[in-house]
């Protein structure tokens, strides 16, 4: 894996309502070397964020990173929420899901995320993202279509394949 | 029993659960997680899993026990443990829930009554299994060994 010339740490939020999965995402974001705040909901997401208060970025975050299917506020409505809002929606946004809905997948991506993740997400998911981090530091943004990147709804996962030997 | 013996023990205890399909490439990749900075990785999320299921197991028994069942309600537990057996990798757990989760659709109740004494099954079946494993493990450690890292070449 090549890694950046640059030393400092991208900064990931993820939000899972569910605690092993937030304790998974947290290992797999720690172990890719990012700096990680875990929260349990969009709307601790967004306070986080400081967009309930004035609008104004409280601290520095470059990539959010949310579970689809929780209560109250869904990965969606968080997708577009920030989105909408002018001071963070250039922050990259990736949704995970248990469930292949192909639907699902489409809206989110037309939503303005970035990519889609099937749980149980991989470490070679989470190699996924630093292009989009990187290319935010770039000047030059030729924000490319992440088309091709995305998972296909119809690509069967062959878990033993992908396995990554030490 | 010397440290060798031990850890040939484990790896064939280990792999046995990935024969039988008790355990998927998940939990290869959380074993894979683990390292120095946190050498209980896994010890933890097995006994969020645990502990994560238990409660579902009785949230399940207690909807299906209603007069008026709420499949709903039902699905969105089976649903859950669904999520969290997926994300441990026990394999038959999650099967089950997901035969579990069409009964559901249907609102077939005989059905899912079936189906919950399946999860549970499989539920007891794995526990046992990741309990004994890990208990291999900690007689490894505590004599001084380390915990060989399982590949699955098959």
């Amino acid at each position: 894996m090549v890694m950046a010339a640059s030393e400092t740490k991208f900064h990931v939020l993820a939000v899972d309502d569910t605690l092993i999965d937030r304790k998974l995402i947290e290992k797999l974001l720690k172990t890719s070397s990012y700096q990680v705040t875990a929260v349990d909901s969009g709307t601790k997401a967004l306070e986080f964020l400081g967009l309930n208060n004035n609008d104004h970025q409280d601290v520095e975050v470059n990539l959010i990173i949310t579970d689809y299917c929780m209560p109250g506020m869904t990965g969606y409505d968080l997708l577009r929420k920030i989105k909408e809002s002018s001071s963070f929606k250039d922050i990259p946004v990736v949704i995970m899901s248990s469930d292949n809905i192909p639907s699902r997948i489409n809206r989110c991506l037309e939503g303005g995320a970035e990519e889609f993740f099937l749980k149980p997400v991989q470490l070679s998911d989470v190699n996924k993202l630093r292009p989009h981090l990187m290319k935010r530091t770039q000047t030059n943004v030729n924000k490319r279509k992440a088309m091709d990147e995305i998972v296909s709804p119809d690509r069967t996962r062959a878990r033993y394949n992908e396995l990554e030997v030490n | 029993m010397e440290v060798g013996q031990m850890q040939r023990r484990l790896v064939d205890y280990t792999k046995s659960l990935f024969m039988e399909g008790f355990l998927d490439a998940q939990f290869l990749q959380l074993q894979q997680l683990q390292d120095e900075s946190n050498p209980d990785f896994v010890v933890e999320v097995v006994s969020l899993f645990f502990d994560d299921s238990e409660k579902l197991l009785n949230d399940l028994t207690m909807a299906l026990d209603q007069p008026s069942v709420d499949f709903k309600k039902v699905d969105a537990h089976v649903h859950q443990l669904k999520g969290s057996s997926s994300s441990i990798g026990a394999q038959r757990v999650k099967n089950a829930c997901i035969a579990f989760r069409s009964f559901c659709e249907e609102q077939n109740i005989d059905a899912t009554l079936r189906c919950l004494q399946q999860v549970k099954q499989e539920y007891y079946l794995v526990k046992n299994k990741l309990e004994t494993m890990l208990r291999l493990e900690q007689q490894i450690v505590a004599a001084g060994g380390s915990i060989p890292m399982i590949e699955l070449g098959f």
